[in-house]
């Protein structure tokens, strides 16, 4: 039986390797999607298009035009004396915030009394705008502060939660994208390695050996396990040696971890594969699954913030939990305990999927 | 029949080319011909010698790199728009949509032709009475049978009253009754006047048409009447009868004699044909019995008599002598018992029971959708039969599985093998899915690699060898573990004829070291390899026994040698409406 499981195992790593088309999907997607993502796909912004519509020259609004200059979060690109300019140059996507202080603006200051400050944004870009919103609140609570002005009677400009701007945001999305990119290669070698057979008619041939359906089973997950882990490796390595993402947790569990989260997303690319017959419809039930499994894993926005509905549906998808106990383990050396929560249900996941799918290989046999 | 009208297609040195540079595969090589009015030509030659290419050439679907087609007086390149309104084009999967009716998929094709009115209704009208399908109008194109989704095809294709008729394998996997049927419509058309080209991999259909075009691998070999090829073997050609059970060994030896350029098992006896000028051997030398008997030269025989004179004469293929085990085991080899298949409501295989005996060679025969794919696959453990039983190899299916897999090895027609791997690693592969030791799996791939001579390929990938090395190396990883009951579906369908006889010679040494082996064809040529066929037709087992049985049972004074053909149409006649589609 070892014998046959091993003989199925080389031809698969064999087939995966000879392949062009197999050989790209394992190394160019990951490489290029972590490029993208750790460089263009930031949350942070820089180097925003400011422009300056001060109608007032007194000390008190200089200061904070110098302090918005001084920002590296701000570019000064234009200045206005007229709304019908600013109205131009913000339809025109050349500013992307313009920073209005009227003519009192001094005035009210130095009198204690609640002053104005006008921040025009792009609500096209509703994303950039908030950020750049919580740039300008951070700058104008520091001068706030350092003129003693009490809040009460301080500067009005509506403020919301956000990131800290030190946040760095490749410390949140690159452990995330480890997990989505480790998913996306187990779940397609799997299902293409099946569908492959299935489309050649080399998987009739398997199924006259003595080879049975567990075996085929098994020849058919341990594969893509093993790349699985060397991909997981790869991208965390890159992230902690070239991206700076710190590395606190246990190296022992994220392999564990890693191990638990194969098993399910191994399971449903078996599932995917035991329903599709060709290479093209596995393709399409690959990203049937994974489309809406990365909104709902908390890759990028955070589950706390989905409707209840959709936070039920996250507590079925393996790349939530497996998300979660990634950030925990890179960021903040999460315990085995609390680590145990995220990794049963993977288990149970991937026990129900490939037991499933192998009822159903076994099933298309009648 | 002399040319009396201009060729309505001249192809002039034409060459063909896919893909760029050294790899370009040459799919026609400066080829010239002419097509007439009137005619059917047939375009004859196995799977990849160009026949697709050079129709999708003529209809101006292909531009080629070489040469120029000229079609109804017009560039087919140039004035592509114009040639194609006289063009019917029937491509090999024809374009019909399974989801629409017979009705609607006429309406389709009259209105990408823009017919308007009565020329319709009267076209409609015709055309369905003409190909007998006026029953059927409101019938899913999906759910009609093969034949008569061919001859929907065809009836599309003649909507437009195209002045030339191109037909893509339009009878391949065609039931022998419907077969017959299409060449009746078509030889209707031609007389009417259409040119009609007509491309097959079935020898025995260029002797029907009225010029031929033959191709090997992008070359045309021969072209001229059918009758005029098949003289060229005249007088050369005989009939050996043999002794029971010596079959495999009077053909082997036959094929050996330098002085016999071809020779092939028909039934129960073996077909020879003589070498140029060579002395008629005596038939005892042979292994044979009494006088050959000289019979009327076939176009297959003048075919491979040419190509015995291009390629290098090969000495008999080299057979996997003493190799397989030779366990004799008692009682049959293969047993159905009642077997039968439902899908849904749909009953595809019928209470089909039959036994084969150790080294027998046994045959179903039937046309696509017959039911034989069915029946196949439930012996062989790859479906689970509704009702009935199945044993191979002495042990029952429905309850050991796994152990009646390492007795059976299995091929199928599109040889899976993994194209990417490598001919050793395929090897490798199988040798250890099977489960064979070390030292007996060296020794196995050892021994495909000598007998079926696959030594100097054995690093190459598999994927890029030609058809019939790809055709030998699935045979000898079917026969690694030694089965002893051999599985082929449809195993030479589409090969050229040199490499059907390689195959089926060492198929009969095979038989003779007792290896049961279970074939499904449609092929009527495969059938006659066989010791005994089961004829299937609608599900059911219309007729069981020897190919020769079969014949003589449809012996009359219209047909004194009647060919397996005639035996089955006449089979599918006596079944009456039962087994209609």
């Amino acid at each position: 039986m070892l014998r046959r499981i091993l003989s199925l195992i080389i031809k698969e790593f064999l087939t995966l390797w000879k392949d062009p088309k197999s050989r790209f999907v394992i190394i160019a997607p990951p490489l290029i999607q972590l490029v993208l993502f750790a460089n263009a796909a930031t949350f942070d912004v820089n180097h925003v298009a400011l422009g300056l519509w001060v109608e007032d020259s007194a000390h008190p609004a200089r200061e904070l035009v110098s302090r918005f200059e001084g920002s590296t979060a701000f570019d000064v690109v234009a200045h206005f004396d007229n709304p019908g300019d600013v109205e131009r140059a913000l339809s025109a996507q050349r500013v992307k915030a313009i920073l209005h202080l009227g003519q009192t603006f001094s005035a009210d200051v130095l009198a204690g009394r609640p002053a104005k400050v006008q921040l025009l944004l792009d609500g096209r870009r509703s994303n950039t705008a908030l950020i750049v919103q919580n740039y300008a609140a951070t700058i104008l609570e520091s001068f706030q502060r350092q003129r003693s002005i009490r809040p009460e009677a301080g500067l009005q400009l509506e403020t919301r939660a956000w990131f800290n701007p030190n946040y760095d945001s490749q410390w949140f999305i690159l452990p995330g994208l480890t997990v989505l990119l480790t998913a996306v290669a187990t779940i397609l070698i799997t299902a293409l390695s099946v569908a492959r057979e299935r489309e050649l008619g080399t998987f009739e041939q398997l199924l006259v050996t003595p080879l049975r359906p567990m075996e085929i089973l098994l020849g058919k997950a341990i594969p893509p396990t093993c790349i699985g882990f060397v991909e997981a490796n790869v991208i965390a390595t890159i992230a902690v040696v070239f991206y700076g993402v710190p590395f606190i947790g246990n190296i022992l569990l994220f392999h564990v971890a890693v191990a638990a989260f194969a098993v399910s997303t191994i399971g449903i690319g078996m599932v995917i594969s035991s329903i599709a017959r060709t290479q093209q419809q596995a393709i399409l039930g690959v990203f049937i699954f994974l489309a809406p499994a990365i909104v709902l894993s908390g890759f990028a926005t955070p589950i706390a913030n989905m409707p209840q509905w959709s936070q039920e549906l996250t507590r079925i998808n393996p790349i939530a939990y497996m998300i979660r106990l990634t950030r925990g383990i890179f960021l903040q050396d999460v315990s085995w305990s609390l680590a145990w929560d995220q990794l049963w249900p993977m288990l149970v996941i991937g026990i129900v999927t490939q037991a499933y799918s192998t009822w159903l290989f076994a099933r298309k046999l009648q | 029949m002399a040319p009396a009208a201009p060729p309505i297609v001249v192809v002039d040195a034409v060459t063909k080319r896919f893909g760029k540079g050294p790899q370009a595969t040459i799919a026609l090589d400066h080829v010239s011909a002419e097509i007439r009015p009137g005619q059917i030509t047939g375009l004859v030659g196995p799977d990849g010698a160009g026949k697709t290419t050079l129709l999708r050439l003529i209809a101006g679907l292909l531009k080629p790199n070489e040469g120029k087609i000229t079609v109804l007086g017009q560039d087919s390149v140039t004035a592509v728009t114009t040639v194609q309104h006289d063009i019917g084009y029937m491509p090999q999967r024809f374009g019909l949509y399974e989801d629409l009716t017979v009705a609607e998929n006429l309406d389709l094709y009259a209105d990408m032709h823009e017919l308007d009115g009565t020329v319709r209704q009267e076209r409609f009208a015709s055309l369905l009475a003409f190909t007998a399908l006026t029953p059927f109008v409101e019938r899913l194109a999906g759910k009609l049978s093969g034949g008569m989704k061919q001859k929907l095809g065809l009836a599309c294709a003649l909507l437009s009253r195209p002045k030339l008729l191109l037909l893509d394998e339009p009878s391949a996997g065609v039931d022998p009754a419907s077969r017959r049927e299409l060449w009746r419509i078509v030889r209707t058309m031609a007389g009417e006047g259409v040119a009609v080209i007509w491309s097959t991999a079935y020898l025995d259909e260029a002797e029907r048409c009225d010029s031929f075009l033959l191709f090997a691998n992008g070359r045309l070999l021969a072209s001229g009447s059918p009758t005029d090829f098949s003289r060229r073997v005249d007088g050369r050609t005989f009939l050996i009868t043999v002794p029971p059970g010596h079959k495999h060994r009077v053909q082997r030896r036959a094929a050996a004699d330098p002085a016999i350029a071809d020779a092939i098992i028909q039934g129960e006896r073996i077909r020879i044909v003589l070498n140029d000028g060579a002395t008629l051997p005596d038939a005892a030398v042979l292994g044979g019995t009494g006088l050959p008997q000289p019979v009327r030269p076939r176009f297959e025989d003048a075919f491979v008599s040419l190509l015995h004179g291009r390629t290098a004469p090969r000495s008999s293929p080299a057979v996997p002598e003493e190799s397989t085990s030779t366990a004799v085991t008692d009682g049959a080899a293969i047993e159905a018992h009642d077997l039968t298949r439902d899908f849904g409501a749909f009953r595809a295989v019928d209470n089909v029971t039959f036994t084969v005996a150790p080294g027998e060679v046994f045959g179903l025969l039937g046309p696509n959708g017959a039911g034989k794919s069915t029946t196949f696959r439930m012996l062989c453990g790859l479906l689970e039969p509704s009702a009935g039983s199945a044993r191979v190899a002495g042990v029952d299916l429905g309850t050991a599985r796994a152990a009646a897999r390492e007795r059976i090895g299995y091929m199928s027609q599109r040889f899976s093998l993994y194209g990417e791997l490598s001919v050793r690693d395929n090897l490798d592969f199988f040798s250890g899915v099977y489960g064979l030791s070390s030292t007996r799996r060296r020794q196995r791939i050892d021994w495909a690699l000598e007998s079926f001579e696959l030594g100097p390929v054995a690093r190459q990938t598999s994927g890029s060898l030609p058809l019939g090395f790809k055709q030998r190396l699935a045979l000898s990883c079917a026969l690694l573990h030694e089965p002893r009951v051999l599985f082929l579906d449809e195993p030479t369908s589409g090969v050229d004829p040199l490499m059907r006889r390689e195959f089926w010679a060492r198929i009969g040494a095979l038989a003779e070291q007792r290896v049961t082996v279970l074939v499904t064809s449609h092929f009527m040529d495969e059938a006659e390899y066989c010791d005994r066929l089961a004829i299937v037709y609608g599900g059911r087992m219309i007729a069981m026994g020897s190919p020769d049985d079969l014949k003589r049972r449809f012996v009359s004074d219209t047909l004194p040698d009647p060919t397996l053909e005639d035996a089955f149409v006449a089979l599918i006649e006596t079944q009456g409406t039962k087994a209609a589609p």
